[in-house]
């Protein structure tokens, strides 16, 4: 129930957007959103409603500083 | 979502793990962690992250499931509804199978109640909309992921002009249970893995008094393995260097300062109230309730109800396991008497429920 699901934007009117997943398409409003989001931008989806925006150069750097974490090279 | 095969990938994952070990190991002490929020407990047990974990670091479950920590009371009143005449009472599924003190929504249902599940509250403004001639209720549970989007169906009905839209409202907000089982000497909890979602509304910075004041570490972590492994990572690297800060593991979708506009909604329509949480009790100022501008669409202050006196299930040990004290397993009905199929409490019925969790992976 409080699930927030990654959906991807694929269109955008005003307020009302439709986001996808996996090939599912869901009416998702976008009245709480603080920021700028474009057809083709990732947001959590909760219960009708993006919550955010997925930033995807923090997704990248978050990758790399787990993957620095634990290469053996860099600890040499 | 892109990006989800790398962060469950299993290298990475087992590096982090082996990064865990390591930074355990040298901090010479053992740690317990507390998740509070449903979807990391289905994560730590799909994944059977507790496995990776060294001997020194344990994790415990708290009062992360909305459904779970919601009293008998509001069940029991909630079933008062969909017994009035010409109401429609809409929900989110999960809210469905909840046992009240007598009786369910289910069985309700079965006795020819009109209780219709909905995906957003807006569809229940919808059905408000299309029924002018019935009540809509909306069963409003959640935190503060879940409120602004109450709030924001209560703006559109408002704007909408309907008289036949109400919420029964019991949302419930984060950081204030946390500072109560942190301050719980019994449970001795290290730091807290910090709800996700909820983090995206209220920002990073509500938990800084939790790790100013209490001394307790505080990690936002994402859901995925290796998010929640490097939170947990994280948070043993304080302890270890004697630290208490918040970070964000989490960083692609919180920030510290949160979402304003999402909780200049939420204030428009809730203010701070006092609420009951299954097994924690009345926590002051921990519950948000709907502002008496908004009374109209609020059930508790226009819908006189006639409620029937509330008892918790014989047996049944949800309190404790919200509060961390005992894990399901330790529950003499788990698995025997309460399991998925017929639940005794609402910790097994919620697919986000501590009992549920461990029923379905953990054993
Ligand atoms: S296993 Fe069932 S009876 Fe025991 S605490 Fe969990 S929900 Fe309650």
């Amino acid at each position: 129930m409080c699930l927030g699901v990654p959906m991807k934007l694929v269109s955008i009117d005003g307020t009302d957007a439709v986001a996808e997943i996996d090939g599912v398409q869901r009416e998702a409003s976008l009245m709480l959103l603080d920021e700028e989001v474009a057809v083709g931008d990732y947001v959590i989806v909760h219960a009708g409603f993006a919550i955010t925006r997925l930033d995807e150069e923090e997704a990248l750097e978050t990758l790399s500083i787990m993957r620095e974490v634990f290469d053996p090279e860099d600890m040499a | 979502m892109k990006y989800q095969d790398e962060y469950r990938d299993r290298d990475l994952v087992q590096g982090l793990a082996g990064r865990l070990r390591e930074c355990a190991a040298g901090a010479g002490r053992t740690m317990t962690f507390m998740e509070v929020c449903g979807t990391h407990t289905m994560a730590i047990y799909q994944y059977g992250l507790r496995g990776l974990l060294p001997p020194e670091v344990r994790l415990i479950s708290g009062p992360g499931c909305p459904v779970c920590v919601t009293p008998n009371t509001y069940l029991d009143k909630a079933i008062a509804c969909c017994r009035l005449p010409d109401t429609i009472v809409a929900t989110f599924g999960d809210m469905l199978r909840v046992p009240g003190s007598t009786s369910s929504l289910m069985e309700e249902r079965a006795r020819g109640a009109d209780i219709r599940i909905v995906y957003s509250p807006l569809d229940a403004v919808k059905i408000a909309s299309a029924n002018p001639g019935r009540r809509v209720v909306f069963l409003g549970v959640g935190f503060e992921t879940t409120a602004p989007t109450i709030a924001g169906s209560i703006l559109a009905a408002r704007t909408a002009g309907l008289a036949n839209f109400l919420v029964l409202s019991a949302h419930k907000t984060m950081p204030t249970p946390m500072q109560a089982l942190a301050a719980d000497p019994e449970l001795a909890i290290d730091g807290f893995i910090c709800p996700a979602h909820v983090s995206t509304i209220i920002g990073a910075d509500a938990y800084l008094s939790l790790a100013e004041e209490f001394g307790r570490p505080c990690v936002i972590t994402g859901f995925e393995p290796a998010d929640v492994l490097q939170g947990v990572l994280m948070l043993a690297g304080q302890v270890a260097k004697g630290e208490s800060r918040v970070e964000i593991q989490y960083r692609r979708a919180v920030k510290p300062e949160g979402n304003r506009k999402a909780r200049e909604i939420l204030d428009q329509v809730f203010t701070p109230c006092d609420a009951e949480w299954r097994g924690l009790g009345t926590i002051p100022g921990s519950g948000l309730r709907i502002r008496e501008e908004f009374a109209a669409f609020d059930v508790e202050q226009s819908l006189p109800l006639e409620v029937e006196p509330s008892c918790e299930p014989a047996g049944c040990r949800c309190g404790d396991v919200l509060k961390g004290k005992i894990t399901p397993f330790d529950c003499p009905l788990f698995a025997t008497v309460c399991t998925a199929d017929a639940p005794v409490g609402a910790c097994m019925v919620s697919t986000e429920g501590t009992c549920a969790a461990a029923y379905k992976y953990g054993r």
